[in-house]
């Protein structure tokens, strides 16, 4: 089981609804995935800034951290706190420093994602309740991807949602199980890939940072997943400037796909799509198996 | 004697699909129905498990095992279908517009079911009597373990077509990727050419297309037995 959507933008004017449009499309698969839900969200960069979504428990005061990371960095800190997630605005040049800094002064905080655009949320509880908690029907930008968890490989737990992100603007969801996820997070260690979690997905979207830091462009590292990934995948992954599709060679898990002038759409189930606007003229397809489907914002 | 057809529609924006396919399962037997189902957006098991004398026209998308176990009725789906469109149907015919997932009439013992753009993987599979015909092209493991039926593609096939096939019969006009197990291309006689063109009439493309670009394939009936010198593999 298990449910993934994304929605990637083509028509500027559509920007302001993402967070609407993605949450009824996350909402809509909640009988997939009634364990967690979690999604990504790329909106406005700011120049030579950097957010990192942060996580820790609700009683967790966010402000005196950020107060506290400020006065290392001269006050040059926004904070935006939703529920138990929160997203530190820091200079770009100061991320490592500030990554640190978090470790050491907060280490009950988890930071699930960094980027330049890329906000990262997820929670247990039920897709429509995680969507409200963080609002995120009023977030805006060009894309996002969403999950809603079913857990078969690892327990219910936060850090066992979607998505998994293991480098800047990089996310990815996973709908399948991967047999070969042990013997690749080793390699992968080995070469300096960091993780959080037993989890299969997260060896999935960190084999995915592992190529790109290599050089290969999205689609490149999406071909290779091809050859190294082993067992059932359905995934959907975002960067910073782009959103990609790629289904296993015998297509084990439902994917089906809407595109129109003004979008591109994902869904395990057509009805996650049913509600987008224009879908009834959309092009809707199946992604093929073993073939790689990316969209970039840049020409 | 007169000709009695109750006509209705059905709102799914309103109403449950629950509701509607217990309306659709307690039809009166002596009538004929037609019904329009609206809003369908993507619903599971729409018109799924009818046994009447009726013709149910679905206005949009459809989600997984549309006029699944279909007996006796017509099922028109102007749109595309999710997975398992009328698995298992006993009778009657099942028409979709648009493409179908995969796993199209899985199973399905009779009747036929028409699809008029593609169908994905795993169509046919399992096919124990009915007759599928595809107007575009269909995915890998199509008619996996099909026992009985045909199954006739106007497009191309995907991998492993046929695997471990029994005795139905396939008809593809175009590429065939490759073909599974056991499966193989059988000479196309004139038996087998009335039997197409027989399907084609039913799929009302007769003539449209000509039969002679067809190739048979079947099964190679090398699997059917337990062959002793394959002991040592096990």
């Amino acid at each position: 089981m298990c449910g993934i959507v994304g929605l990637f933008l083509k028509n500027q004017k559509l920007r302001p609804e993402l967070g609407g449009l993605l949450g009824t499309m996350l909402t809509t698969l909640s009988e997939r995935g009634p364990d967690s839900a979690g999604f990504a969200v790329y909106g406005e960069a700011r120049p030579d800034r950097i957010k990192l979504t942060l996580r820790a428990s609700a009683d967790t005061d966010f402000d005196v951290i950020a107060t506290e990371v400020g006065s290392t960095l001269g006050g040059d800190v926004s904070i935006c706190r939703r529920d138990t997630h929160a997203v530190l605005s820091v200079p770009l040049a100061r991320a490592e420093e500030v990554r640190a800094q978090l470790l050491r002064i907060a280490p009950g905080v988890t930071i699930v994602g960094m980027g330049r655009r890329m906000e990262l949320y997820k929670e247990v509880g039920l897709p429509a309740e995680v969507a409200k908690r963080f609002d995120l029907g009023g977030m805006t930008g060009t894309h996002g991807i969403g999950h809603t968890r079913m857990a078969t490989e690892s327990a219910v737990t936060t850090d066992g949602a979607h998505p998994y992100s293991t480098g800047a603007d990089q996310c990815l969801v996973h709908n399948g199980s991967l047999s070969n996820h042990n013997a690749l997070r080793r390699e992968l260690k080995r070469d300096g890939i960091a993780f959080a979690t037993e989890n299969d997905t997260e060896v999935a979207a960190g084999y995915l940072t592992w190529r790109l830091h290599q050089g290969m462009n999205l689609g490149a590292a999406l071909e290779s997943a091809l050859a190294d990934l082993d067992g059932f995948y359905t995934f959907v992954v975002g960067t910073e400037s782009g959103f990609g599709v790629l289904r296993d060679p015998i297509a084990c898990k439902p994917a089906v796909m809407a595109e129109t002038d003004d979008y591109v759409a994902f869904g395990t189930e057509y009805r996650a799509l049913a509600d987008l606007p224009g879908v009834e003229t959309a092009r809707v397809f199946e992604p093929e198996p073993a073939k790689v489907y990316f969209w970039d914002l840049k020409p | 004697m007169s000709l009695r057809v109750n006509a209705r529609s059905f709102d799914l924006a309103s109403g449950t699909v629950r509701d509607l396919n217990a309306a659709l399962h307690q039809l009166d037997p002596a009538a004929s129905h037609y019904w329009r189902v609206r809003n369908p957006k993507g619903r599971h098991s729409i018109a799924a498990g009818l046994d009447a004398d009726a013709t149910v026209e679905i206005e949009g998308n459809v989600g997984y095992y549309c006029a699944g176990m279909n007996k006796r009725a017509t099922v028109l789906i102007k749109g595309n279908a999710g997975v398992g469109v009328a698995e298992n149907m006993m009778s009657g015919l099942v028409h979709v517009q648009g493409d179908a997932s995969q796993s199209a009439g899985a199973t399905a013992n009779g009747g036929l079911l028409v699809i008029d753009g593609s169908a994905s993987a795993r169509c046919g599979i399992s096919l124990k009597g009915a007759d599928i015909v595809v107007k575009g092209s269909i995915g890998h493991m199509s008619a996996f373990m099909a026992q009985a039926g045909s199954l006739v593609v106007l497009g191309d096939a995907g991998e492993a077509l046929g695997d471990s096939i029994y005795e139905a019969k396939l008809f593809v006009r175009g590429a065939v990727q490759s073909l599974g197990a056991d499966c193989i291309e059988k000479k196309l006689k004139d038996k087998h050419r009335q039997r197409l063109h027989g399907l084609l009439e039913k799929a009302g493309i007769a003539g449209q297309v000509d039969i002679g670009e067809f190739r048979r394939y079947g099964s190679a009936r090398r699997l059917y037995h337990f062959h002793v010198d394959n002991a040592s593999a096990y």
